[in-house]
């Protein structure tokens, strides 16, 4: 008779914890079936009071229940706090549509310094090292040892800032190849990005800008090196399908000098738009110019013949490019001055 | 350089547009910027007419009605303002629908109630020269109705080509009709100054005397019985579309020989020559002379001068004098082509801000040869076009005449320069179109160089790209270097930078690039009057005048300008150089300086803030102060490995009591940081608000980064963490406290941290309790009650060595 009603206590319990519907009801539920004043207490107290055969049966069956009363009333609690937390996040609800609150809101790099970084990191790819130098510096560096010797014509292409007949803001990043090349026999493969200065502004031209020198020396680099090198530095740059054009042109530092053309990536070297339109950004003509380039020039090498540069047993190209140019045709900055005047309004556009 | 291309093609008329000439010379370094059309919109509708009647207008003095020939068998009734217009002349005549230079159409129209269908035209009505005293009358010849053209050249398209300075053959029509020559194969017509006039007749040449140092060869030639006019009108044409106004046949007659051939000439007077004899020599310091243009300039003793008897006629090479010019009532010219220093001249006229279309191809050093090229082109044309005689003989003073340079050129150098063979026949053909005489032996040649490219080709390398930029550049291979030994990298200092500076920027600070110089206004308000400065000699403007001896001028002008444009709450970093004088500037060592820089210039890292941290829509902003400065450099010099401490310290444009020099490493002075001195902030108009900086030396950071850092074991052993507070005299820095506890902390002593600063009344007058947290460590066990408590008692008994009081 005991093992019927611990049956019957057992579904009727469960069926009362599947309905219990707070912790509370399920506290009830605990003490009405399991609390000390209980019937299954009661009966597995009343054990001994049972005939012997009785008590083995009758106390294994009511063990039995207590342990899964026991469990499915802990199942139960589990369920009712999980969804009980539900409900509570429901209500605990933001507008996350409200801007962000980061610790600190990121800066910007310059896009000069961007652009540099760029350049750099795809000449070190390339194989060329960093080099940087003085901006004020002597006239020999910055123009005899670039085969320019006092009243060359060619000066005359650089307007120039002077502190004294001797000493200069460079005019251009060129006279680090002199410099390296004294610090380092060859090969060298080295770029060289920095500040250089010219009288002159305008819409085009200010009096401080940045260059990024290249220089290759070795035993057998050639004019179809450079052109390949430049290709890649193009392609990196400017988009994957970019090609190369090479003009004759004139630096007194390098001979053959040429001009560097890239197709350009405005009409994909076409010249017009999709609706037809002239491109502005190469003038209708499919290539944009990017650079001055050569294979270094004899004399300049003479100057440094002495530390393994002598022209008959080595050779190489060297470049020169402006980032300004480079950032410009990568975003479209209309106007050079505008580099500088540090707004944020534009900073805050890039990097 | 303008070329008309009417004009290049009678020397060498390939078989191509003028926009492939262009594209074919520019590929080949003669740099095209752009072809301009001259002349009439287009040449149909102008034709030859001949006047067959001209009677005065019923209606008007000054017109005629004139009944024209046309060609097309009917009369043409046209009006004519113009007073030479005659029967019988040979005229150049617009028809309605022909399109004038300035884009319109002619049409017909009733004169004073005469049809008038058509124009005879004045020269400037059709671009030719500048003329509108009356019409054009032509040479008899062409028929009636024959397109204008055929005679006159009343449209053009002008090539405007940047020459090098590298090319001054090219300064000159025949010169590039030899490139298109060289370029296209097309054939080249003779050198037109081949050619001499024969001299008939006798006269005496001036004597001439000349200084060999400022002038390689003077030439002169006298011309008699020369009569001024008006230069025909195919020459007017022709220095039309080149840019030149045409004046009279003798003036117009050395603009023609210098636009042909590349060589200036000048034409005096002789009979206002003084004494009948010219010197050439240097000026007198301060002398003066009025040139051709009106203007009275001062000369100095660099500056070559051509004197007569009484005193200078010239500026050599840049400009001719007003007291031997040319005019209408002239009769015998001295024409005179000299060669000159080129360099001299470029000085010159940089000295006295002249430049002349003379002293531009001067300036680059011309061949001597080319004076008496000069000549021969001249005298044909003075003899020709204003009917003078030419004396015999020539003014010659030439003391060291040039030998032809002769070139050794291998072509196994061609391929190893190039990356690309050439062959031997190419090469000699290549080199022959261009004008050198080719020797050739067994991969090898003897190449004499003509002398219009002697200044520019004297070496291997320069036949090279000779071969090059001819043969065709797009013709190169393209390849990558071999470099068997190069490795690219960024140098560890390089590598640092970039760490540093995107430190900044990911903690919110953006980077300016400012000027390299300032004002000298600029610093004096900074209050740096004394330091070295470096003066630029011939600055742009004042504002722009000195080096910037550090970075936080640029930065203020940067905050000063975004807080003029809405954006007064900021946070601005700059990485780049600084600049000071070290050695006198005049004391550069001959020959290379090894290395050596010439002023003291280190690369900087700045920053400037008016804001620590923007507010957001729930926390309002924090404005920017010394600590905030601080933490700023402490986490971007912790970035790259390097811990920095600060002692009081002063700069005249910092608040006095808010000012930090940083040190690191072994007692290495950094920089500083600090609160800008309110008057400095008011300066650049940057408000009341506090502004707080710091301005530290890269290099030297660069030089303390440690690189990679050894491992601790700090996992192995748990820490013991204990606080202590000690209360202390209000002066004593809480860095002199915290120091001490490191030094009394010994080795077990693994952290500490101030994490608290209290002053109250209980704690007495001018003191304060300043309060550290302190982890000890052991990487090989763990710590005892008794090892903390000993180390804490060397701690305790420090303090109280400074006077410090533990709190409880």
């Amino acid at each position: 008779m005991p093992s019927d009603r611990l049956d019957q206590l057992r579904s009727e319990a469960e069926a009362a914890i599947a309905q219990a519907g707070t912790a509370q009801e399920l506290e009830d539920l605990r003490v009405r079936y399991l609390g000390r004043k209980s019937e299954l207490t009661g009966i597995l107290r009343s054990i001994s009071t049972l005939p012997p055969e009785e008590r083995g049966p009758t106390g294994k069956a009511a063990n039995e229940a207590r342990v899964t009363l026991e469990e499915v009333l802990d199942l139960r609690k589990e369920a009712l706090e999980s969804s009980e937390l539900e409900e509570r996040l429901q209500i605990d609800k933001i507008d996350v549509t409200l801007p962000g609150d980061p610790p600190q809101p990121a800066g910007h790099l310059h896009l000069i310094t961007q652009t540099r970084r760029d350049i750099e990191d795809v000449f070190v790819g390339l194989g060329f090292q960093v080099l940087e130098g003085p901006e004020v510096e002597f006239d020999y560096y910055n123009f005899t040892t670039m085969n320019m010797p006092p009243a060359h014509p060619a000066r005359a292409m650089q307007d120039t800032f002077y502190f004294s007949e001797q000493v200069l803001l460079r005019t251009h990043t060129s006279p680090m190849q002199t410099r390296g090349m004294e610090l380092q026999p060859p090969p060298i493969y080295a770029i060289i990005p920095g500040r250089v200065y010219r009288r002159d502004s305008d819409a085009t031209h200010t009096p401080m800008f940045h260059q990024v020198e290249g220089l290759a020396i070795d035993e057998d680099i050639t004019l179809g090196d450079l052109v390949g090198v430049l290709r890649e530095f193009g392609r990196a740059m400017f988009g994957a399908d970019r090609e190369v054009n090479v003009r004759a042109s004139y630096f007194p530092f390098t001979e053959p000098s040429v001009e560097v053309d890239v197709s350009c990536f405005n009409c994909g070297g076409r010249g017009y738009l999709k609706d037809g339109s002239r491109d502005p950004l190469c003038k209708g003509s499919g290539w944009i110019e990017i650079l001055g380039a050569g294979m270094v020039d004899p004399n300049v090498l003479g100057f440094v013949a002495d530390n393994g540069y002598d022209p008959e047993k080595v050779q190489g190209f060297a470049f020169g490019m402006g980032i300004e140019r480079v950032a410009f045709l990568r975003h479209g900055v209309p106007d050079l001055r505008m580099f500088f005047e540090n707004d944020l309004r534009l900073l805050e556009q890039f990097g | 350089m303008r070329a008309p291309m009417s004009w290049l093609r009678a020397y060498c008329d390939p078989p191509i547009t003028t926009e492939e000439a262009g594209r074919r010379l520019n590929d080949a370094g003669i740099e095209l910027e752009r072809i301009d059309r001259v002349g009439v919109g287009a040449p149909d509708g102008f034709v030859i007419g001949r006047v067959l009647s001209a009677e005065r207008h019923p209606n008007a003095d000054r017109l005629s009605v004139c009944v024209v020939d046309d060609g097309s068998g009917a009369e043409r009734t046209i009006v004519c303002g113009a007073p030479n217009v005659a029967a019988g002349q040979t005229v150049a005549v617009a028809l309605p629908g022909a399109v004038m230079p300035d884009g319109t159409t002619l049409g017909e129209a009733k004169l004073r109630g005469v049809k008038s269908s058509g124009m005879i035209l004045a020269e400037d009505e059709v671009g030719v020269g500048e003329d509108h005293d009356g019409i054009m009358v032509l040479a008899d010849g062409p028929a009636p109705g024959t397109p204008l053209i055929e005679a006159l050249q009343i449209a053009d398209d002008v090539l405007d080509l940047a020459i090098a300075p590298n090319r001054p053959d090219c300064l000159a029509v025949y010169g590039i009709a030899r490139e298109l020559h060289a370029l296209t194969g097309a054939p080249l017509a003779p050198d037109p100054s081949d050619e001499d006039a024969e001299p008939s007749g006798e006269g005496e040449l001036p004597p001439v005397e000349i200084d060999p140092e400022i002038c390689l060869r003077f030439t002169l030639r006298v011309f008699e019985d020369v009569k001024i006019g008006p230069s025909p009108l195919w020459l007017k044409a022709r220095l039309s579309a080149a840019g030149q106004r045409p004046i009279s046949n003798v003036v117009d007659i050395t603009n023609y020989v210098m636009l042909e051939l590349g060589q200036p000439l000048h034409a005096f007077d002789l009979d206002k020559v003084r004494g009948g004899q010219l010197k050439v020599h240097r000026a007198a310091d301060g002398q003066k002379v009025r040139t051709l243009d009106g203007t009275e300039r001062t000369l100095d003793s660099s500056m070559a001068l051509i004197s007569d008897a009484e005193g200078a006629t010239s500026i050599a090479g840049v400009m001719g004098g007003e007291v031997s010019e040319v005019s209408g009532s002239t009769t015998r010219v001295a024409m005179e082509a000299a060669t000159w220093v080129g360099s001299n001249i470029m000085r010159t006229q940089a000295k006295l801000g002249l430049r002349s279309e003379a002293s531009a191809r001067n300036e680059k050093g011309l061949h001597p040869d080319l004076a008496m090229a000069g000549q021969r082109l001249a005298a044909r044309l003075m003899v020709e076009l204003t009917g003078a005689r030419m004396v015999p003989g020539t003014v010659d003073e030439y003391p060291a005449p040039a030998e032809p340079r002769v070139v050794p050129l291998r072509s196994a150098r061609v391929k190893k320069l190039l990356g690309m063979g050439v062959g031997d026949d190419e090469i000699a053909a290549i080199l022959g179109r261009l004008g050198f005489g080719v020797t050739r032996g067994d991969g090898a040649f003897q190449v004499t160089v003509p002398y219009w490219r002697d200044g520019d080709v004297q070496r291997e390398a320069d036949l090279v790209e000779e071969v090059a930029r001819v043969h065709g550049l797009d013709k190169l291979p393209i390849t990558l270097p071999a470099r068997r030994h190069a490795v690219g990298r960024l140098s560890p200092a390089q590598r640092t930078r970039r760490r540093i500076e995107d430190a900044l920027r990911d903690r919110g600070l953006s980077e300016v690039v400012a000027y390299s110089f300032t004002a000298p206004d600029a610093l004096e308000r900074l209050r740096l009057q004394d330091v070295p400065l470096l003066r630029i000699a011939n600055p742009m403007s004042e504002e722009q005048s000195v080096m910037r001896p550090l970075l936080l001028p640029g930065l203020l002008d940067a905050a000063r300008h975004n807080a003029a444009h809405g954006s007064p709450r900021l946070a601005l970093f700059e990485s780049a150089h600084v600049y000071r004088l070290s050695e006198p500037l005049d004391k550069a060592p001959a020959g290379s300086p090894n290395g050596a820089t010439p002023a003291h210039e280190r690369h900087h890292i700045g920053a400037l803030l008016t804001e620590a941290l923007p507010g957001t829509w729930r926390s309002e902003p924090r404005p920017a102060d010394f600590f905030a400065a601080k933490a700023l450099a402490e986490a971007m010099l912790e970035s790259v490995g390097i811990e920095m401490w600060v002692e009081p310290g002063e700069r005249p444009f910092l608040h006095p009591g808010r000012t930090a020099t940083v040190l690191a490493g072994d007692e290495r002075k950094l920089g500083w940081i600090g609160e800008l001195h309110p008057s400095v902030a008011r300066a650049w108009d940057l408000g009341d608000g506090t502004v707080a900086a710091f301005e530290l030396d890269a290099d030297l950071i660069a030089e303390l980064a440690p690189g990679p850092q050894p491992y601790r074991d700090v996992t192995s052993f748990p820490a013991v963490v204990e606080d202590i507070a000690v209360v202390v005299d209000e002066e004593l820095p809480a860095g002199e406290v915290e120091a001490k506890v490191r030094e009394a902390g010994g080795d077990l002593l693994d952290r500490v941290e101030l994490f608290d600063v209290y002053r109250g009344e209980q704690l007495g007058e001018g003191r304060k309790s300043v309060a550290f947290r302190l982890e000890f460590r052991s990487p090989e066990r763990t710590l005892t009650d008794e090892d903390v408590a000993a180390a804490r008692t060397q701690i305790e008994a420090a303090l109280a060595d400074l006077g410090g009081a533990l709190r409880a």
